[in-house]
């Protein structure tokens, strides 16, 4: 295999890593106002995910920056491109960060609203916003011959872009509930997996006819293997909810979106970033990659690190794989609503 | 103002404040990590609660940090496209490599440590906040190895086919002088800023404890984390100043004319002097009236107080004849005063080390008021030297995004002004104001936080830290 070609997979294997990992909590995030009923059970929720989060988020910017370095025309255009669309996100990410660690810090009912709010419109933006970004990457946007998008923010919300959108959004949805079964006791896991099982049919249709779309429209005959992969996963994860085998509900909901990656990375092959004005001035994993040598040199970083950062990251998610109930939550928490006078000792 | 103006604006505002939190975070995880360990080591409680109440004021800091720091990453696609097309295949590598070594391993080891109180043993908890310890001073390496290769490009060619810079030797880019040089300088400052901040803190409240009877016990237990403060903020500010002298000297080498431009030196002279302070107008006209040690800015750049130091003026003539004509001067009131600022705000640290080790002496604790605020007020101190600094050290670079190396090829070399993305000057006022607004309202939250947590002081422990039974709800929750 040529090595920009790894590269291409190896960026395919990030983004996997980013939309399994953090898709899951995205979907806490969106449900907090669904499940969680008070601020004990809003608190069970966030800190099912609150040991990993920022661990799953680095998958990001290692996506980012291996992208920066791999291939950096297709960075350059793809980041000044969608600038506006990025620019929310970035805003999603710094609030929604920002919440996870500030909100429990005050015991203040205004304070704590305040911050959901940060969180689910934190979740709910960048879950929407990458699959409109990767739908229109697959689709090809205006680029002119200086490898320069000529586009606006509007031109990303064409009727396939949205619904690439609605996908993630609703599959990040289905996924963090069946996360949540996974990982709470008693009510608000049965809350879950009922939510999971409901929301499995929307899913599976939105997902559905955005599948069935990239391969009619830019597929290979090899995709239609991920296109099915994709379609049975979400049936059988919506059957999983049902029955309550959270297990394996997850399991499915993780491979539907490694087969969602697979299709719009083999779609878009051996193009990075097609252009909708001229195909000449289409980006490739040739045109846009940076030298063998730089490739060589971050083939040896990523196969060295890779394995390492896969064994501390399984580990930590080892050690907090038990089931969290309002019961490991304490009361209170953080500082309350008004200064004490006396230092507390 | 056009997309460049703003462009620029934004890398200041945003950069700048990235590096409010950043030092902070660098310094404090292996402050906090010693503080664990010394409660390991003796079992003296005195230590838990310090490593709990700095550790949270740690993480209000450490949670800025983080979310800045995707913008920075995001940034240089969005508003330096055509910088990230002519140096990405050499730029982006200590980036990605930030992302794998020390990115993973402080996020993952972080969210260990929070909420691995009752989960992991003593032994394995505190080996997660030394991960994060690492992992923060690793990501610190690399993106100035990162920043060093836009100070003084090497390892690196210029292929004219593809008008494009490329990487010739990643061990070159890693082991450039100019990083090996403001690496320990950046982290060592981080030490300076954790430690002030520690002493600042723990020394306000032993003033507190010794002036009111009924929390006079509250007093010893700051003390010992005033003692270490004060050890690394000597320590630090040896390191901060050796390290500082080192890069001046390369900086005479490798960018003459920010070395000039520090000094206000419009003219080549022998025995230049080191100007204190400038009378009248330091700006680009080069009419200045200066006060300074004679010889000194000759001493510290070459070691021989008689030595030639080059001129603004001789320097913008010589640049011409390489690169072409233009304006080759940095701003000179912006990097003069950026640079005297920050050895000013630095040496205030060395203040509080000064007094704090006479107030401690021989077992001693401070009882006066006025130590007790000048203690809180030097705090700040070290945070505005780091921000001067950086803006000095960027400032200086300027008009350069990639400053040519006077030995290396010449062809490696981009101005600010060809960098820029082919946005509209629209669409980046629109992020500046947003990220301006957004980080404006977060400084306050941050702030005030910082603040409450600190006035609160060393909280009792809570009984799950003396029981370590399973049952028992998290000791550290969101």
């Amino acid at each position: 295999m040529e090595l920009t070609t790894f590269w291409f997979c190896l960026l395919g294997v990030l983004w996997v890593g980013y939309l399994v990992l953090e898709g899951f909590d995205f979907g806490v995030g969106m449900l907090l106002p669904v499940l969680g009923r008070n601020d004990t059970e809003r608190r069970v929720l966030i800190n099912t995910i609150g040991p990993i989060w920022d661990g799953n988020e680095v998958w990001l910017i290692v996506a980012g920056a291996g992208t920066f370095a791999a291939f950096p025309e297709w960075y350059a255009t793809l980041f000044s491109g969608f600038y506006l669309a990025l620019l929310l996100i970035l805003v999603a990410l710094i609030i929604r960060g920002v919440a996870f660690e500030y909100r429990g810090k005050i015991d203040d009912p205004v304070w704590r609203r305040r911050w959901d709010i940060a969180i689910v419109v934190g979740s709910v933006l960048p879950a929407l916003l990458w699959g409109v970004a990767f739908a229109n990457i697959v689709a090809g946007v205006p680029i002119d011959a200086h490898k320069q998008f000529t586009g606006t923010l509007l031109t990303l919300l064409n009727p396939y872009g949205l619904l690439g959108g609605l996908t993630t959004l609703s599959l990040f949805a289905l996924h963090g509930a069946l996360f949540l079964g996974l990982r709470t006791t008693g009510d608000l896991r049965e809350r879950a997996v009922a939510l999971a099982a409901r929301l499995s049919i929307p899913t599976t249709v939105i997902a559905g006819a955005f599948a069935v779309w990239t391969q009619l429209a830019h597929g290979k005959g090899w995709t239609w293997v991920a296109v099915v992969v994709a379609a049975l996963g979400l049936l059988g994860a919506g059957q999983a909810a049902r029955q309550a085998k959270e297990l394996l509900g997850f399991a499915l909901t993780s491979i539907v979106i490694v087969a969602a990656v697979v299709l719009l990375f083999g779609s878009l092959f051996p193009n990075v970033m097609p252009s909708s004005t001229d195909p000449a001035f289409n980006l490739t994993v040739h045109n846009a990659a940076s030298t063998h040598y730089t490739l060589v040199v971050m083939t040896w970083v990523a196969a060295l690190m890779t394995p390492v950062v896969l064994l501390y990251q399984s580990w930590s998610y080892w050690v907090f794989w038990q089931r969290l109930g309002i019961g490991d939550i304490p009361a209170g928490g953080g500082m309350p609503a008004i200064p004490q006078q006396a230092p507390a000792q | 103002m056009n997309a460049l103006d703003l462009a620029r604006w934004q890398f200041g505002i945003t950069t700048v404040y990235h590096f409010m939190f950043v030092p902070l975070t660098i310094g404090l995880a292996p402050m906090v990590a010693i503080m664990q360990t010394a409660w390991y080591r003796t079992g003296d409680e005195r230590w838990l609660k310090l490593t709990k109440f700095f550790g949270k004021l740690f993480l209000i800091n450490f949670a800025m940090g983080v979310v800045t720091g995707i913008v920075q990453e995001f940034q240089f696609g969005m508003n330096w496209s055509e910088y990230s097309r002519f140096v990405g295949d050499v730029f982006g590598a200590p980036l990605a490599m930030e992302g794998l070594l020390a990115f993973f391993l402080e996020s993952t080891f972080v969210g260990l440590w929070i909420f691995g109180w009752d989960r992991l043993s003593r032994r394995v908890h505190l080996a997660t906040i030394w991960a994060v310890a690492i992992g923060v001073n690793l990501s610190a390496f690399f993106i100035i190895a990162a920043n060093s290769f836009m100070q003084h490009p090497v390892g690196v060619r210029f292929n004219p086919v593809s008008g494009r810079a490329e990487l010739t030797s990643i061990s070159a880019l890693l082991t450039n002088p100019t990083a090996l040089a403001a690496f320990p300088h950046t982290i060592t400052a981080s030490f300076v800023t954790a430690a002030t901040f520690v002493a600042g803190i723990a020394g306000w409240w032993m003033v507190k404890a010794a002036r009111n009877p009924e929390s006079a016990a509250q007093g010893a237990i700051y003390r010992p984390a005033f003692r270490l403060a004060l050890v690394v903020l000597l320590i630090g500010g040896v390191g901060v100043a050796i390290t500082g002298d080192q890069q001046a000297k390369l900086m005479f080498k490798q960018q003459p004319m920010k070395m000039a431009a520090a000094e206000a030196l419009c003219n080549t002279e022998s025995g230049a002097g080191f100007s204190l302070f400038a009378v009248g107008d330091v700006s680009n006209n080069c009419d200045v009236r200066t006060l300074s040690i004679p010889g000194l800015t000759a001493f510290l750049a070459t070691g021989d107080r008689h030595a030639t130091v080059k001129g603004v003026k001789d320097l913008e003539t010589e640049y011409q004849a390489k690169y072409g004509p233009g304006d080759y001067k940095p701003l000179l009131a912006v990097t003069y005063w950026n640079f005297r600022l920050m050895i000013g705000f630095g040496a205030l640290s060395a203040l509080l080390a000064l007094l704090g080790l006479w107030f401690t002496r021989r077992g001693g604790s401070p009882s006066q008021t006025w130590f007790g605020r000048v203690a809180l007020i030097l705090i700040p101190a070290p945070f505005l030297a780091n921000v001067t600094g950086w803006i000095f050290t960027e400032m200086g670079r300027q008009p350069w995004i990639v400053a040519p190396n006077p030995t290396g090829n010449k062809a490696v070399r981009m101005l600010t002004a060809q960098g820029v993305s082919g946005v509209s000057g629209a669409t980046v006022l629109t992020s500046l104001v947003v990220f301006t607004v957004l980080y404006a309202f977060l400084a306050v939250v941050w702030f005030g936080l910082m603040r409450r947590y600190a006035s609160e002081g060393v909280q009792p422990l809570a009984p799950a830290d003396q029981d370590e039974g399973a049952d028992a709800p998290l000791s550290f929750a969101y």
